[in-house]
């Protein structure tokens, strides 16, 4: 104990002696990222980049891989059952990024300005609460809970819409081709709704309350002050729900999975779930690395537009805030 | 927060106030009850027989407790075993992420090495990057190395995954460390490993204690690797259990309600006993 106390002493008071030499210390820090970055080349780095070479080759998951060059690609640009997936998947970003924003935008601020003002702080986190739950549930179970609900006999939406009168609303709600999207549209939004409320309810606390007052001594109502105060000052919160909402519409699969099996009739398949079949029952791994890579890119690009654009607004705050 | 209640009574009278106060609750509490109401039809129909359940349908409330739906649905799928998966694939990938976070984070935040910013931008899109584009090789080199259908195989791609987020998260608020405190602990002779173990880390325990839940109800809900990694039955976690028993489409509707009710519960216990430290944590997650 005392050598290393001696070492460190000896060390500091070095770095006083010669004090325009920041460089070597700092970099003695390397042995501290050393585990993580072997991790990631391991179970991130090289399965990715294994995944992208394999995307260029012919393979079954067996025997050597036959390089086939951008085959697989132009295989895609003509497959409808691709472009099918990814047209799905601009439904998920509607259903589980843009939807939930802007309700939780306007939940949060309910819950926040009037609710908590009114009511108590008490009865907002309970509601706030109540919108979240969703959001702990593992996937799968929630997929079980709503294909039940939904199912066609002796689902509970039927037996309801029976029970209140509108029993030639009944529907078979997941397996009808036409309708099956809006189903999984509906019970995403559902699933996904409390994050961005959390986390614009979190931001609401940063809003100086006096420029509420401000405004609302102007006369400005409660649109108007939520429009004008309320908006441009979560603005940051609101870019990242969106970024990473839109991200995790991407990639969805479990729900897709455990719902529809992207049925029926390929009438709410997903690229994720599309890669997954192609990789896992048709074998053809090479064309399912295509499928996945066009996807990582898709997300990376909207990834690093969307880390650009946030640090770009911060260093503007910052630059405001000095 | 007085000032701003008598603000609002000064300029609309209180009258016009209290009218419109309990509409905006009710709808409120109407939405929030929408979102709980799958949860209580769950509740409602797993503890009906299947008698029942044919003679009324869904909607009406049970006569009784039966319990042994419910019964026959944890032996048939030997529940216990599947929530020990769960329970230790997520608690020891929540404990490895996070000093694997601590360890990237201290370097990245505290060390400020050289390039940082690069490093830092490797790990936010290694935890962007689609899981698709991960599966095949890991599925394949797991089968090489002899980890396939192993527990241990899920615990450590997961434990680099949720690490990800945890160094990005965690070096924006070491960034942020006060470091008189550091430059006092070394020029008291403190070496780096004591700054991290006796003051970093400690001073940190909020945030920390944020990635643990974080980790581990992730962990927990995750699906796609675990789906494809763990096929035999004694190692599947309870997400991918329930998932493959309703992909199957093999159950009755009072087995339905079984499930989801087992599978909703673990979900609950974890969202009351952390509702705290997860609103929180979205929070402090968000804003950087």
């Amino acid at each position: 104990m005392t050598v290393t106390v001696e070492r460190g002493g000896r060390v500091v008071r070095k770095q006083h002696g010669s004090a325009p030499r920041p460089r070597r210390p700092r970099d003695s820090y390397l042995p501290f990222l050393l585990p993580g970055v072997l991790a990631f080349l391991a179970v991130v780095a090289v399965p990715f980049l294994m995944n992208t070479g394999v995307s260029f080759t012919d393979w079954q998951g067996v025997g050597a891989p036959k390089w086939s060059g951008l085959a697989n690609y132009r295989e895609l640009m003509d497959d409808a059952e691709f472009w099918a997936s990814f047209r799905h998947s601009l439904f998920m970003v509607v259903a589980m990024a843009a939807i939930p924003t802007v309700l939780g935008l306007v939940l949060a601020a309910a819950l926040f300005d009037f609710i908590g003002r009114h009511f108590g702080g008490r009865v907002a986190s309970v509601l706030r609460a109540c919108f979240y739950l969703p959001q702990v549930l593992p996937i799968a179970v929630a997929g079980i809970v709503w294909s039940w609900i939904l199912a066609p006999d002796n689902g509970s939406l039927n037996e309801l819409l029976k029970a209140v009168g509108l029993g030639s609303w009944q529907q078979d709600w997941l397996g009808d081709p036409d309708l099956a999207l809006y189903s999984v549209m509906g019970v995403m939004v559902w699933v996904q709704l409390g994050f961005p409320l959390v986390v614009f309810m979190a931001g609401l606390q940063r809003v100086d309350p006096q420029l509420h007052e401000a405004a609302e001594l102007d006369g400005a109502g409660w649109w108007r002050r939520f429009w004008h105060v309320t908006l441009p000052q979560i603005r940051p919160e609101i870019y990242v729900v969106l970024l990473w909402c839109t991200i995790a519409a991407l990639k969805v699969f479990g729900a897709v999975y455990v719902l529809t099996k992207g049925g029926p009739g390929g009438a709410t398949d997903v690229p994720s779930y599309f890669s997954f079949t192609t990789f896992f029952e048709k074998t053809q791994v090479g064309y399912g690395a295509a499928i996945s890579t066009v996807l990582t890119v898709i997300i990376l690009v909207l990834a690093l537009a969307g880390l650009r654009f946030q640090t770009r607004a911060e260093d503007a705050e910052e630059g405001v805030r000095t | 927060m007085t000032a701003v209640r008598t603000g609002a009574v000064r300029t609309r009278g209180p009258a016009r106030g209290v009218l419109a106060r309990y509409p905006v609750l009710v709808a409120l509490v109407i939405a929030a009850l929408f979102m709980v109401l799958p949860f209580l039809v769950v509740a409602v129909n797993a503890v009906k027989s299947p008698a029942e359940y044919a003679e009324n349908g869904p909607l009406s409330l049970p006569r009784g407790l039966y319990l042994d739906g419910i019964e026959d649905f944890w032996d048939r799928v030997d529940f216990g075993r599947k929530l020990v998966n769960s329970v230790l694939i997520s608690g020891s990938v929540a404990v490895g992420a996070a000093v694997l976070s601590v360890l990237n984070a201290y370097a990245i935040g505290i060390g400020r090495i050289r390039g940082r910013t690069w490093v830092l931008a490797f790990f936010v899109l290694a935890n962007m990057l689609p899981q698709e584009a991960l599966v095949y090789p890991v599925y394949y080199l797991s089968k090489q190395a002899g980890l396939y259908d192993t527990r241990l195989s899920v615990i450590i791609v997961f434990t680099v995954i949720q690490a990800a987020f945890g160094t990005y998260l965690l070096a924006s608020v070491l960034g942020r460390f006060p470091r008189e405190i550091i430059e006092a602990a070394r020029i008291d002779g403190a070496n780096k490993w004591q700054v991290l173990w006796r003051i970093v880390v400690p001073v940190s325990r909020p945030t920390i204690g944020v990635l643990l839940v974080f980790f581990f109800i992730w962990t927990w809900n995750e699906f796609l690797l675990p789906l494809v990694m763990l096929i035999s039955n004694d190692n599947q976690t309870v997400s991918v259990a329930l998932g493959v028993l309703q992909g199957q489409r093999l159950m009755d509707a009072t087995m339905t309600n079984a499930a989801a009710l087992l599978g909703v519960l673990p979900a609950i216990v974890f969202f009351l006993v952390f509702q705290r430290t997860l609103t929180r944590g979205i929070a402090v997650g968000a804003v950087k």
